[in-house]
């Protein structure tokens, strides 16, 4: 398959930054949408230009540092999927595909396509664990979740920390992934001892990130990797109200 | 963290461990968004920086997962245990192509349910819903009536590879046998299925572009995980005072042949139950010389780093790093894979130091050493897995015994089994180093059993 790229190409923080095209050919449909930036980078390298700069580890939607807008896209037209799991058949073969970083002040991309998403690490380190010391291992039936609970609770736990949501939401407001990591959190025994200070503490510091507000556009989870519910929304402002009553 | 204990810094490349006075001391690392070289200094190091599957270049390890930190450790004195200790687990989406970057893992939890099979044929062209009961064979039922699919992992992958050596593959590229779930989804429904692997059969459909709900998934072994890695003693501490090393990145508790899930547990063993406890004495017992930043050993340690870094950006050739990296990962896989044998160990000791060789003349980095540059990186850490692939092959090469996830084609019991030879092996491989292009010192640390006696593993 062949592709024209329009690329987003930005030297360093401060640089300004535009679109560049390069062409790439002959490219196997069951390629990836990075191992299409590969063939194109060792293009680049060969002719002594520099290759497009962007993160990725697991290359198998697991590790969340792969995000790009592919026309327009948070990760891509394919849903339910990561940059990295995109594959080229989901491509018209001949077409122009439009690719940029995540754009959210709170992102400042560093180079190219790869941004800075440390706002989301500090808005883990404001709550989004349990720091309940273990000591020894409790029998494993001693407190029984009913299934659909802890269904629900993995289904928020599936949130790879992309920043999706945000890159997709016209406030560029991170309401979805805070509320995956509270309502996560919310739904299970261990997560009751921090429950009141974790959701406000998390959305103070959402809020200081300079993240936006949710006008409740569902774009967040149209374009989740995790296909995570906006339903968590939901809890997450219960959890906000129940935090301030108490 | 939360609680100021613990200081994080993102997207920093440890490239070089400080040793002074015999002790380690500190880091020097890369700040991989502006390229400075920085240098932290403290009374010990902990490396936890995973292990070194990569080296194969495919292997189902994240893409940044290297070597580098373990071998400049390794290259600054700490010794590495059992280097040629790979494992190889059975059920990966088999590549479907060159431009392949890696790949994919089927969890190993598909074989409760899953029969893996081949057609009796040789090279059957038919596609699997074709091939009638009769003409199948379930080679793993077959040869091992009692675990069956269950074998474990180093068993499964040997098997499976020696059907398609036999030319009993599946598939476009006949690197691949079948995993079955058609019994499964005829005895408790589809929907019992997707309950339990839902996630796993959208996965393989979404790369395989095949629907596993009908027709078999394909499956191939990839390197997985290494059991090798420093050497550390009980309290995780390597030979380099003060040097400690955990979770894959170390060599321990796993021996020869990683058990399934037992990765996570050392996590949890090494980072929250032993080295709290072990450092501490340590720490509390030695005693450490004042040492700054501004000091000889960080000093003499930048220039090595800044002059390796420079090196690498001097050479302006005209191949990228990754090309020389796959030409390596192909020699590993072919020749330090699943079986492995005198010839073709010897092989790769000759081809390893010739890819190096090209490396080091032809390799071409783009951009600068004071930006961001994945370039760099990458090239750095190809050049370091060029280097310790030599190591694991010399391992490989000097175990003659096939233990565990190494097999060495000349030991095999009558029925192509691992066939172990305890009284020459029953040791640990700790390898020093000896300096460039010198022959690094083997160490024995013998292993001594006392309830438990090893013995040949049979799954009949
Ligand atoms: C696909 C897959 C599935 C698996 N499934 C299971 C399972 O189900 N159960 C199980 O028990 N095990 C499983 N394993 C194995 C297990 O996940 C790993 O062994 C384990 O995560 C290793 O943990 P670690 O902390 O030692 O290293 P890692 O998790 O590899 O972490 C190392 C870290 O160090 C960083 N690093 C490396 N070099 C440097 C450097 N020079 N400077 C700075 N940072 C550096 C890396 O970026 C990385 O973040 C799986 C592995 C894979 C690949
Ligand atoms: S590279 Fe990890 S989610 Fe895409």
């Amino acid at each position: 398959m062949n592709f024209t790229l329009k690329i987003w190409r930005q030297k360093s923080r401060e640089a300004e930054g535009g679109f560049k095209t390069y062409a790439v050919k002959d490219i196997p449909p069951d390629a990836s949408f990075l191992e299409l930036l590969d063939v194109l980078n060792a293009d680049l390298i060969r002719k002594g230009e520099e290759p497009i700069a962007f993160d990725h580890d697991c290359r198998e939607g697991i590790c969340g540092s792969c995000g790009l807008v592919i026309n327009g896209r948070s990760h891509g037209p394919h849903k339910g999927a990561a940059t990295c799991e995109q594959r080229m058949r989901n491509f018209r073969d001949g077409e122009e595909i439009t690719v940029e970083p995540w754009r959210a002040k709170p992102f400042p991309i560093l180079k190219d396509l790869v941004v800075d998403r440390t706002a989301f690490d500090r808005i883990m380190l404001a709550g989004g664990y349990v720091s309940v010391r273990t000591g020894g291992a409790p029998d494993a039936n001693a407190i029984p979740i009913p299934k659909p609970v802890a269904d629900e609770a993995m289904d928020a736990a599936a949130c790879i920390g992309c920043g999706a949501c945000v890159a997709a939401c016209k406030n560029a407001s991170a309401m979805l992934f805070v509320a995956a990591k509270v309502s996560q959190l919310a739904l299970l025994p261990q997560g009751q001892a921090e429950r009141v200070e974790r959701a406000e503490r998390m959305i103070a510091q959402m809020d200081a990130e300079g993240f936006g507000a949710c006008s409740n556009t569902y774009a967040c989870e149209a374009e989740c990797p995790k296909k995570i519910s906006v339903t968590h929304i939901a809890r997450l402002n219960r959890e906000f109200i129940r935090a301030k009553l108490i | 963290m939360d609680a100021g204990k613990v200081k994080f810094f993102p997207r920093r490349e440890m490239l070089d461990l400080v040793v002074a006075d015999g002790q380690a001391r500190g880091i020097v690392a890369r700040n991989m968004v502006t390229g400075a070289l920085e240098t932290y200094q403290g009374h010990a190091v902990v490396l936890a920086t995973g292990g070194y599957g990569n080296t194969w270049y495919l292997s189902t390890m994240a893409k940044a997962s290297n070597a580098t930190a373990v071998w400049r450790a390794y290259k600054r004195g700490a010794c590495f245990g059992n280097p040629c200790f790979a494992q190889i687990h059975p059920t990966c989406i088999p590549q479907s192509g060159a431009y392949q970057s890696k790949l994919t893992l089927m969890s190993e939890s598909l074989r409760n349910d899953g029969r893996i099979w081949v057609p009796k044929k040789k090279g059957d062209t038919r596609p699997p819903q074709d091939i009638p009961e009769n003409e199948r064979d379930y080679y793993l039922e077959r040869l091992y009536p009692s675990f069956g699919n269950l074998v474990p992992r180093d068993v499964a992958s040997r098997r499976a590879k020696e059907m398609c050596d036999n030319g009993y593959g599946v598939g476009p590229t006949k690197l691949a046998v079948y995993l079955d779930f058609g019994d499964a989804i005829k005895r408790n429904g589809r929907h019992w299925i997707e309950e339990k692997y839902g996630n796993l059969f959208d996965m393989y459909h979404e790369i395989t572009n095949e629907d596993p709900y009908r027709l078999p998934m394909r499956i191939y072994p990839a390197i997985h995980y290494t059991m090798g890695g420093l050497w550390v003693d009980y309290n995780l501490m390597s030979n380099v005072p003060g040097l400690y090393v955990i979770g894959e990145a170390n060599f321990s508790d796993h021996g020869a042949n990683r058990l399934g899930a037992s990765a996570l547990m050392q996590g949890l063993a090494d980072g929250y139950f032993i080295l709290p406890y072990t450092i501490g004495d340590y720490l509390a017992t030695e005693t450490f010389q004042s040492l700054k930043e501004t000091d000889e050993p960080f000093q003499r340690t930048t220039k090595d780093v800044t002059e390796r870094i420079g090196r690498l950006l001097s050479v302006r050739g005209k191949t990228p790093a990754d090309d020389f990296h796959r030409e390596l990962g192909k020699v590993m896989w072919d020749n330090v894979g699943m079986g492995r044998n005198k010839k073709g160990l010897e092989a790769a000791l000759k081809e390893i130091p010739k890819i190096r060789n090209a490396f080091w003349k032809d390799v071409k980095v783009v951009g600068t050493a004071d930006s961001l540059n994945s370039e760099l990186e990458r090239a750095g850490r190809v050049a370091d897995f060029l280097e310790l692939s030599e190591l694991i092959a010399r391992d490989a090469l000097h175990r003659q015994e096939s233990c565990g996830g190494h097999f060495r084609v000349e030991s095999q019991t009558e029925e192509g089994e691992a066939k172990r030879d305890d009284r020459n092996f029953t040791y640990v491989a700790a390898w020093e180093y000896a300096g460039d292009g010198k022959v690094p010192k083997l160490h024995k640390e013998p292993l001594k059993f006392d309830y438990v006696k090893p013995s040949q593993r049979s799954y009949k």
